[in-house]
């Protein structure tokens, strides 16, 4: 893609919030083992509900206290930002590879395979996602793995109806007839000229559907469906903090904090980017 | 000896059922090697579609439902797609009309001269690149290092209308469709392009069917005319005979019509009213008889 493009983008504020959000998760994420004050998991009864640093009586060693069993939230925190950029970025990729795939295969194909594709993501759409990915977890069982399966499940549907209808477009332009003229099969023309024009769209999507899956992540954990209780994820965490809202407001507000930031960054990034790469890229 | 490109017969719909529409009924044209033919006509006589059938470009709402595209004595229109597409940029190349749609907007000026060089000539890149840089310059672009590497966005029409000159004449095909190949761009820059499709041609020897509503150009480039209105050829003929003792009257209305440089702009007629309305009668009278005869419905799909 152009240089200018991205250069633009790296001036747009939007942009430039979402990358720090994004940074900031992939370090926690990455260097968590590091960065972790403590072992997220190590219980210690005799400093359970310590409070974080803008209370009195703060332990040291805890600086965003600790919950219930003693465990310490900030640590906790660090770790559940590598359960959320995992499940985001796998479940993203997948949703966006198969969505892509499809939605391109019906928007140039036409005919039958778009005839098909097109009902099921009209079948698919039936259902709220949120419902289907819980009856989908509960189905295939709890668990991370479950959970990624089922966001991407319900998911490659958002991909792929906008790849189509892009596809539409984008395949009576006079620069695809051109390139069927100088001899390019079909497969070569949708994956090498079409999807390139897309590759703007297919950036926004997929930092958006990272947003929606950390969120569908926390969702499932908060009912209990996804990984292990007791495991650092930031659904989890609201889940057992919501049991201690009156006396420890922090444990449930501190995950839910997360998951607002990053889901803003990651909608801030999207939009920012749609804003900075499409018109160049169009003309 | 068959023609380097003969059709015959050519019928072509838009949409299916009732809904269709004839747009070419009953095309005709001979095409040796080396020649320029002009196909003329007023907007929507069905130029372009001629053009986009010979390349299998059509709208996916067109069929070809009567007639033969023969290249080379085979039908192209009925050969399936992988022979097709191995004549396409090698054979049989275009000039489109629009410059500025023409190109892919992402995609390098490099890349796109190299895809069709690699495609049919099996080149490596590295000596993709070098030839592609000799296509520019043999179509006069004076810095063609630094065009390789831009995008069309950064390129004047002019500019890419000589990109996409170089890219039809890589493989050195027999034959290349121009549709209104200048009809885009600003006058000055009609001429300079038109003067190196024409030395281009002449040097290659590649056969040319030269779309266009302008006679004028007809005049300059083209040895034989194909007159066209309303999907049918009126008149076929060496240009010196068309030009001197034209036998249909829409051909000399046409003419009477056609701005040349020893007429002043008042003295132009428009093509009569009456005359139009008189062809479009006939063509609507031929796709009567036809459906009467039950021959218009039915044929085959354009692009099997
Ligand atoms: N995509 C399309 N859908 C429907 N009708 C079309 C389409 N393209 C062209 N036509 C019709 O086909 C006829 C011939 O068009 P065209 O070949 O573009 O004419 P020309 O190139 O001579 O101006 C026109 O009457 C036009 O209305
Ligand atoms: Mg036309």
């Amino acid at each position: 893609m152009d240089e200018t493009a991205w250069r633009r983008s790296l001036g747009n504020p939007r942009v430039l919030f979402g990358l720090a959000v994004l940074a900031l998760l992939a370090l926690a994420a990455l260097g968590a083992p590091l960065i972790a004050p403590q072992n997220p998991l190590h219980q210690d009864l005799l400093a359970s509900f310590a409070p974080p640093f803008w209370h009195a009586g703060v332990v040291p060693g805890h600086l965003l206290g600790t919950d219930d069993l003693g465990r310490d939230t900030l640590s906790r925190l660090i770790y559940g930002a590598r359960i959320a950029l995992t499940v985001a970025v796998i479940s993203a990729t997948a949703a966006g590879l198969i969505g892509t795939l499809l939605g391109l295969a019906a928007g140039y194909a036409g005919g039958l395979p778009d005839a098909i594709v097109s009902r099921l993501v009209d079948v698919w759409m039936a259902f709220p996602p949120v419902l289907l990915s819980i009856v989908l977890v509960a189905v295939i069982g709890a668990g991370l793995e479950a959970v990624i399966l089922a966001i991407v499940i319900v998911d490659w549907t958002r991909f792929c109806r906008i790849v189509r209808a892009e596809v539409l477009v984008q395949r009576e332009q006079d620069y695809v007839a051109a390139a069927v003229a100088i001899g390019l099969g079909p497969w070569r023309v949708a994956l090498q000229e079409i999807l390139r024009n897309l590759l703007p769209t297919l950036i926004v999507l997929f930092t958006l559907e990272m947003g929606i899956a950390i969120t569908v992540e926390a969702i499932l954990s908060f009912v209990g469906l996804s990984i292990a209780s007791g495991a650092p994820s930031w659904g989890g965490m609201i889940a057992e903090g919501r049991l201690y809202i009156h006396q420890a407001w922090w444990l449930m507000t501190l995950p839910v904090g997360c998951i607002i930031v990053s889901v803003l960054g990651l909608n801030a990034l999207g939009d920012g980017l749609r804003q900075t790469l499409d018109p160049l890229v169009r003309r | 000896m068959s023609a380097l490109l003969e059709i015959r017969d050519l019928h072509l719909e838009i949409g299916t059922g009732r809904a269709a529409l004839p747009v070419l009924r009953g095309i005709d044209l001979v095409l040796e090697a080396g020649e320029v033919l002009g196909l003329v006509g007023e907007s929507g006589a069905g130029k372009t579609m001629v053009g986009k059938a010979l390349l299998g470009i059509l709208p996916p709402a067109a069929r070809i439902t009567q007639g033969q595209i023969l290249y080379q004595g085979r039908d192209i229109a009925a050969m399936p797609a992988k022979p097709r597409l191995a004549l396409l940029g090698r054979d049989l190349a275009m000039i489109p009309q629009d410059p500025m749609s023409s190109l892919n907007p992402v995609i390098r000026i490099a890349g796109q001269i190299t895809d069709v060089l690699r495609r049919h000539l099996g080149l490596s890149r590295r000596a993709a690149y070098e030839r592609a840089r000799a296509l520019l310059e043999s179509v006069h672009i004076r810095e063609p290092e630094r065009v390789l590497r831009q995008y069309p966005h950064e390129l004047s029409g002019g500019m890419r209308q000589r990109v996409l000159i170089a890219i039809a004449f890589a493989c050195r095909p027999k034959l290349i469709v121009a549709d209104e190949p200048t009809t885009a761009l600003d006058v000055t820059v009609q001429r300079q392009i038109l003067r190196l499709i024409r030395d281009l041609q002449a040097n290659s020897a590649t056969a040319l069917l030269f779309v266009t509503h302008d006679l004028g150009l007809v005049a300059k480039i083209c040895t034989k005319v194909s007159v066209m209105h309303a999907g049918r050829i009126l008149e076929a003929a060496p240009v010196a005979q068309v030009f001197t003792r034209p036998q249909h009257p829409y051909t000399s209305a046409l003419f009477a019509a056609t701005p040349r440089y020893d007429r002043p702009a008042e003295a132009l007629t428009p093509v009569p009213e009456a005359l139009t309305a008189r062809l479009w009668a006939e063509a609507a009278a031929y796709d009567a008889a036809r459906a009467a005869a039950g021959v218009a419905v039915g044929g085959r799909a354009a692009d099997a």
